[in-house]
């Protein structure tokens, strides 16, 4: 018993699963399958993007992604544009996607190990360059995805998005690659003690790369993704994915100070704020309140659930 | 011994020289404007990203990171326009409050050991959200004093000149030469040692977010007092280049290293550098972000190269 209730996870889907009953007590019940629906739909695109951020945030304390929404938005631009509206172009945009958000990863990493720059300040520097070439680049650009990709990016079925019961099974792998993999153990190791593993013999740097190239990848395809879901490119798409990337992360039971992680719980985190607000749209209240509740609660929940003593 | 001495100068003197770079290419570029008029003008918005990047300063002197100060600004900068222009009172008891606020943040991250990036994160929504309740739409007017005091011109220096060195001169002596300050710093270099010596963690922790919401309602007053009017998105980029502005003034993400002169340097180096110095290389306004992105990744190379040639 006591095992299963010390399982961080499970708190965030009784998040998840409050929130829900919440507005559909206010509805009397009406829309409460679409609205499961159209959460799963939504979430997947913070699963994505919290996936990357959590193996980045497990390396130990001072590494996190400030770069994502640049990331996203620039990729979404590029895949929208290499794909050209052709339904036959659709997996070289995909490609393009990640190989933009590939490269943008290991600009990351190089910044950080060439010239010895925190993991913070190098993503932001490379998320202002990022911003700037977007908006370059992206300027006047009216992108559509091909019909195709924007059928398959909302496709469902029984009522469940086919994105999310894919982005389950990629879910599924991460988990499988952080507890049963040399990479996954190796980047618990480093943000245990990065010290000790490398006196360990294990290849740290190799892991960072890996790990922050991993991240931006995860972004360039969030990118493409949301384009495709929203049937449409644009500068900003990317920009409420730096809290919930960080946010999902932390509520899902992953230790800020790195070298504890934790899958699931992304999932149930990532679907609690998408119906927390849904919830605040059911209730019909206004674009402030909406901010200041959503705020509100996740440093209630963060607060709640508490920061670890130090270790050691 | 100056062999030894020499890097350790040459680091601290890195922030004046980047910015002395900066006005040397903006004298090349167009000397009409090294005047009193000219900085007048390219320094508009320089005290506002000052204050902002002080008030950032002591949130990372205790290793910790405010990603809610722009928001922040933003909603103490409404609050300036509205209810301190037509209720001066109660304007001034909700802005005191704003630093109440601030206080209680810090002893909620020191009480939990929460992350601060997750805390305040969550606050720049709450800020956000309260901004646009209290202004939907851009409006309200600054009251007359503030304008009046941002359009000062004392004699033989500009005002945004005069105003950068007492702030600097403030903060320089606050943290760096009175005894609490050196405990406040310490707080971020190790909170062990500052705590078994008697000091509350709790009351430092607090006392250095009370003072990041002092400058940063300072900040807000200053940005309304020259634009006169306000808007809730008005310093949602403030967040940024308050970080940018620290680290590129020589202070660290860790170890309680900050330095109060060199951020206001840094502040006054991405105020000449994202705008004025873009225009006269005839830069488009689409790269004034990564301009100040690419400055970043410039001098903390430049950092990195010296401190490695000061290792044995």
């Amino acid at each position: 018993m006591t095992a299963i209730r010390n399982q961080p996870w499970l708190w965030s889907f009784l998040g998840a699963g409050l929130v829900w009953l919440a507005a559909i007590l206010f509805t009397h019940g009406t829309g409460a399958g679409g609205m499961l629906t159209a959460a799963l739909a939504l979430a997947v695109f913070t699963v994505v993007v919290g996936i990357g951020q959590m193996f980045v945030i497990t390396l130990g304390p001072g590494n996190v992604d400030l770069s994502l929404p640049a990331n996203i938005g620039l990729a979404s631009a590029v895949s929208m544009t290499v794909m050209n509206g052709s339904d036959g172009r659709i997996a070289i945009g995909l490609l393009a996607a990640l190989g933009c958000g590939l490269a943008i990863g290991i600009a990351n990493y190089l910044l950080i190990r060439a010239l010895r720059i925190p993991p913070i300040i190098a993503t932001l520097s490379a998320s202002f360059i990022i911003q700037s070439i977007d908006i370059s680049y992206g300027r006047g650009l009216q992108i559509k995805p091909p019909p195709g990709f924007a059928d398959f990016a909302n496709a469902e079925i029984l009522g469940v998005p086919v994105l999310a019961i894919l982005t389950v099974l990629f879910s599924v792998a991460a988990a499988i690659a952080l507890r049963r993999t040399v990479y996954g153990r190796s980047a618990l190791a480093i943000g245990q003690n990065m010290r000790a593993a490398r006196f360990a013999g294990l290849r740290v740097e190799r892991i960072r790369a890996v790990t922050y190239a991993l991240c931006g990848t995860l972004g360039g395809l969030d990118g493409a993704l949301l384009a495709g879901y929203f049937r449409g490119a644009n500068v900003d798409i990317g920009n409420e994915y730096l809290l919930a990337s960080i946010a999902v992360v932390v509520i899902g039971g992953t230790s800020v100070a790195g070298g504890k992680a934790n899958v699931p719980g992304i999932w149930g985190a990532a679907l609690f704020l998408v119906l927390l607000l849904t919830m605040l749209n059911t209730f019909g209240v206004s674009s402030g309140v909406r901010l200041l509740a959503t705020g509100l609660i996740i440093v209630a929940v963060i607060a709640a659930a508490g920061g670890e003593r130090e270790r050691r | 011994m100056t062999a030894l001495a020499s890097p350790r100068a040459m680091r601290a003197l890195l922030p004046a020289l980047s910015l002395v770079l900066v006005l040397a290419g903006i004298a090349w570029l167009n000397p009409r404007a090294i005047s009193y008029f000219g900085f007048s003008l390219m320094l508009n918005l320089a005290v506002p990203i000052a204050l902002a990047t002080v008030a950032q300063m002591f949130v990372i002197a205790g290793n910790d990171l405010d990603l809610s100060i722009g928001p922040f600004i933003g909603f103490t900068g409404c609050i300036a326009a509205t209810w301190l222009n037509d209720t001066p009172l109660l304007g001034a008891a909700m802005l005191l409050g704003c630093i109440a606020v601030y206080a209680a943040l810090g002893a909620l991250i020191a009480l939990r050991n929460l992350p601060s990036i997750v805390v305040t994160l969550g606050m720049s929504f709450v800020w956000q959200g309260l901004a646009i309740l209290l202004l939907p739409k851009p409006g309200g007017a600054a009251p007359d004093w503030l304008q009046a005091l941002m359009s000062v011109k004392p004699p033989l220096l500009p005002f945004p000149v005069l105003a950068a060195l007492v702030i600097a001169a403030a903060a320089w002596f606050g943290l760096m030469r009175t005894s609490y300050g050196a405990v406040l710093r310490g707080s971020g270099g190790n909170p062990a040692a500052v705590a078994r010596a008697g000091w509350s963690l709790l009351a430092i922790k607090m006392a250095l977010f009370a003072l990041a919401g002092l400058f940063g309602v300072l900040s807000g007053l200053a940005l309304i007092g020259i634009t006169t009017s306000a808007d809730a998105n008005i310093g949602n980029g403030y967040t940024l280049l308050s970080i940018a502005g620290v680290i590129l003034g020589g202070g660290e993400f860790v170890g309680g290293v900050v330095s109060p002169v060199g951020a206001v340097i840094g502040a006054l180096t991405l105020a000449l550098a994202a705008s004025p110095l873009l225009t006269f290389l005839r830069i488009p306004p689409d790269w004034q972000v990564g301009a100040n992105g690419a400055i970043l990744i410039i001098v903390l190379a430049a950092r990195a190269r010296i401190g490695r040639r000061s290792e044995p």
